[in-house]
């Protein structure tokens, strides 16, 4: 189990140190999502009906960080796929070391990547006009909690695509082709209510309207009730990880390299 | 050292991933060390050293990260790694490279970075999967004095080649296979023993009849004589006299004759009279890698 522990951060520290030196990546979570805040904000934003009154802005922010943080992932998917062609796995895979660290260490740097990007979004937000309206404090950490929790689970999702596909590109157009539906057709840009009649009842079963909605509520407190909707995206990222966690981890000791 | 030589497809990389306790067997049993290679996986990670096809580095780290994480994996405390990265870096040239990216390394640095990453454990068995693939000749001699070092200080190795020459001068003994089955064993001059005595090559002249020289040869051999590109080739009896006799039986035939020469046989020689095809033909398929 230290084994284990001490593994996963060596792995970690090598995700994390070599990030800055692969710019296109570092922008890919940073410059892009704030470019789509802005697109939103000043480009669709005008046209955009909200529930209750609230300033898209305000609605906004919350759905987009969301989606952001489940695209996050994506860096597992992309360096855990650039590993296996290049052979690192098959050397991991040889060292007496703790069999999932490298899947652990992977999702676990993840963490870290998707708070720099939280951050930066957060921070676009309240420049751009958004702010926690009627919340207090520790439900606004409560949601940071949240996100890196669903990020985290999500990054196993992602762990499991990148060993199953044949090469980075393939590992994009998984992304695009599910993730990219599955965040537009919840509450995350537009209310459910809005919507067409199909796409209305697919959004209000979609796991993503249940954390979009926890955390409108939990950053910006009232009109938006708590309903089920926190623990219920406590629950859904603990059954996502305990799905897809053992799935991923099966998958790598079959990894066979080249 | 034990050479394991075979063409593409042969099951070169299989046996190795096999060993090295990245593939289950199929069936059967394989143990390294004295240890299992199923039951004792763990364990045997600990003695074993994997430098494979593919320089299995990290580029966007630099040559001293790389090793000091590995070191790391292998159970080292940080600083420890790392004298042992830097100790690695300067035994294998490259520590003036040590703080660059590996990115910007040669195909060579590479082969002997990934090298380095096989020996930061100190381990007694190395396995290498054709480790001068792909590189030029030059970083090629450069690595095979590596290697030799290696055995040298006592290290046991395993190395899979398609390479004759290679096995030829690294390996103490050497295990021919083709199609998944060792066809042959023993020492580089054993191997060459079984293919027979001197080997005798004559070049025709262009346009000289190759059937009219194959014929009046052949009484010189026990086997028939191979012809290919206007070089006739066989396994003489005898070293002495046979340059003559072959001058001669060849102008009694009216076969003109460019150059000729009796060498010892080649590996290439051992493979083309085990399998029946030369050692570079590539078998149908790729390698199972």
């Amino acid at each position: 189990m230290r084994r284990l522990v001490t593994d996963t951060l060596v792995i970690a520290e090598r995700n994390l140190v070599r990030l800055p030196r692969a710019p296109d990546l570092l922008l890919a979570f940073t410059v892009q999502p704030v470019m789509f805040v802005l697109l939103f904000r000043y480009v669709f934003g005008g046209a955009i009906r909200t529930p209750h009154g609230t300033p898209y802005v305000d609605y906004l922010i919350p759905g987009i960080i969301v989606q952001n943080i489940a695209f996050g992932g994506f860096v597992t998917a992309l360096g855990l796929n650039e590993d296996v062609h290049k052979g690192l796995i098959d050397r991991f895979r040889s060292l007496p070391m703790a069999r999932p660290a490298v899947l652990a260490g992977r999702t676990f740097s993840d963490i870290v990547t998707n708070l720099l990007s939280m951050t930066v979004l957060t921070i676009t937000g309240l420049i751009i006009g958004f702010s926690f309206r009627h919340t207090i404090p520790l439900d606004v950490i409560a949601g940071i909690g949240l996100l890196v929790l669903f990020g985290y689970a999500f990054s196993w999702v992602f762990a499991l695509v990148g060993l199953l596909v044949s090469s980075p590109e393939s590992a994009n157009s998984f992304g695009f082709i599910a993730v990219f539906p599955l965040t537009f057709i919840s509450s995350a840009f537009v209310s459910p209510q809005f919507m067409p009649a199909a796409l209305k009842a697919f959004a209000n079963v979609n796991p993503f309207t249940i954390i979009v909605d926890a955390m409108r509520h939990l950053w910006l407190g009232n009109p938006y009730p708590a309903g089920n909707y926190v623990w219920g995206s406590v629950v859904w990222s603990i059954v996502i990880i305990a799905v897809f966690a053992p799935l991923a981890v099966r998958r790598y000791r079959r990894a066979a390299g080249v | 050292m034990l050479g394991l030589l075979g063409p593409n497809g042969a099951g070169k990389t299989t046996v190795v991933r096999v060993l090295a306790t990245l593939l289950k067997p199929d069936a059967g049993t394989a143990s390294v060390t004295g240890l299992d290679v199923v039951r004792d996986a763990a364990k045997l990670r600990e003695r074993i050293g994997l430098a494979g096809q593919y320089a299995a580095v990290d580029e966007n780290l630099t040559g001293l990260e790389n090793l000091t994480m590995v070191g790391r994996l292998y159970g080292m405390r940080r600083q420890q790694a790392k004298a042992r990265g830097r100790e690695l870096l300067e035994r294998f040239d490259l520590d003036e490279a040590a703080d660059r990216p590996v990115k910007t390394y040669s195909g060579g640095m590479r082969r002997r970075l990934d090298l380095a990453d096989a020996l930061v454990a100190k381990p007694p068995v190395l396995f290498l999967d054709e480790p001068t693939t792909g590189l030029d000749p030059r970083s090629r001699l450069n690595l095979w004095e590596t290697i030799e070092g290696l055995v040298a200080d006592g290290a046991t190795v395993l190395l899979t080649t398609q390479y004759l020459d290679e096995a030829d001068r690294l390996a103490d003994t050497i295990a021919v296979i083709d199609h998944g089955k060792v066809i042959a064993e023993g020492t580089s001059d054993e191997l060459k023993d079984r293919v027979g005595g001197e080997r005798l090559e004559v070049r025709l002249d262009d346009g000289a009849d190759v059937e009219a020289a194959v014929q009046a040869l052949a009484p010189m051999s026990d086997e028939r004589p191979v012809a290919e590109d206007g070089l006739v080739k066989l396994s003489v009896r005898e070293r002495h006299g046979t340059i003559v006799e072959a001058v001669r039986r060849l102008s009694e035939a009216g076969v003109g004759v460019d150059d000729l020469v009796i060498r010892r046989p080649t590996l290439d020689d051992v493979f083309l009279s085990l399998t029946g095809h030369a050692a570079e033909e590539p078998a149908e398929g790729d390698e199972a890698a």
